[in-house]
């Protein structure tokens, strides 16, 4: 249960964002979270609301993209998704495949009201 | 309505400590990993036995993280070989800024290896780098087959798995080759480290350490 120091570190990412963006008010912020990231999307949402709560990020709202877990061959270039842990290239049979898209876990954008 | 894109990774603060470590450790040659596991897999016995196995002139350091206690440390104390304890006060993983702490007085020109053995858990420690070379992930024959799939992603960022207890396998419904099928499946080409309190497979382990440690030496072995 890590997921209310990810939510600090948003919110301490998004106050020092602040200062170089004077006097706008932000409405959004949207994460990128690779399923191989060890986050828990509802954990993390949860943690959000309880963070924000009474404070002057109270009315920011959070939208989460969820990434799937993509893999590249290195024998025949192919790149799929791997799903239920069937990282075996679907083209060539190659076993050793290596991880391209799955574990993220970043800051996308913010909203600014205007 | 307006946007701003940021694109920056939550966890950065924790990412430049890390490049420092990595930088700091690049440049005094220190071999440096990071042991992950579920709470009793065994990871303090595994560095005892390692411990009582090292050959004197290696220089070996060791940050152990516990919620609570010095336990581990003073287990550990009676080789020898410098250890601290970093008690995270209820917090569920080591993260780079406590490892910059516990390091600032030790002098890094005197260390070879610098083991990590993290808090257990499986979970939070993944998306914590602390500038290490490799992340080492334990699980042992009295838990569950899948937990590789339950727990995959640090099973996938693991450069070895140690399967620990295996003279136990006689006593408990664990299939072994089920577990390491798994754990392939999850990352291709994860080492496999099959290991006990009796002694087994220590031999593998030493000589896995001993290999890392003089491709960091010859800087054969550089991190990024």
């Amino acid at each position: 249960m890590h997921e209310l120091s990810i939510v600090s570190s948003v919110l301490d990412q998004l106050d020092e964002l602040k200062k170089q963006h004077e006097g706008a008010v932000f409405s959004k912020v949207g994460l990128r979270v690779g399923e191989l990231a060890g986050v828990d999307v509802d954990c993390l949402r949860f943690g959000f609301e309880a963070v924000v709560k009474d404070t002057h990020w109270e009315r920011l709202a959070l939208e989460i993209e969820q990434v799937p877990r993509r893999q590249r061959c290195p024998a025949c270039s192919e790149e799929f998704r791997a799903e239920n842990w069937a990282t075996t290239c679907p083209k060539c049979g190659e076993t050793e495949t290596v991880v391209v898209a799955g574990q993220e876990l970043e800051i996308a954008y913010v909203e600014v009201e205007e | 309505m307006s946007q701003i894109v940021v694109e920056k990774k939550v966890l950065n603060e924790n990412q430049k400590i890390a490049l420092e470590l990595r930088e700091k450790f690049r440049a005094h040659k220190i071999l440096v990993i990071n042991i992950v596991s579920s709470p009793g897999s065994g990871k303090t016995t595994l560095l005892e036995q390692t411990l009582e196995r090292m050959d004197k002139s290696k220089r070996v350091a060791l940050l152990t993280g516990d919620l609570q206690t010095e336990n581990d440390a003073r287990r550990l104390a009676q080789w020898g070989f410098p250890v601290k304890q970093i008690i995270t006060g209820g917090t569920c993983h080591l993260d780079a800024k406590m490892i910059e702490r516990h390091l600032a007085d030790w002098p890094l020109e005197n260390i070879d290896v610098l083991i990590i053995e993290n808090v257990g858990n499986l979970v939070c420690p993944t998306g914590y780098d602390l500038g290490e070379h490799f992340k080492i992930v334990m699980l042992s024959v009295t838990e569950g087959e899948d937990k590789p799939l339950k727990y995959p992603s640090i099973f996938v960022k693991s450069e070895l798995m140690i399967l620990s207890k295996v003279d136990l396998l006689p006593y408990v419904p664990f299939d072994a080759e089920v577990a390491k099928s798994n754990a392939r499946m999850v990352h291709p080409g994860i080492e496999i480290i099959e290991t006990s309190n009796k002694g087994d497979g220590m031999e593998q382990w030493m000589k896995w350490l001993e290999e890392k440690l003089a491709a960091v030496k010859s800087g054969e072995l550089i991190s990024i």
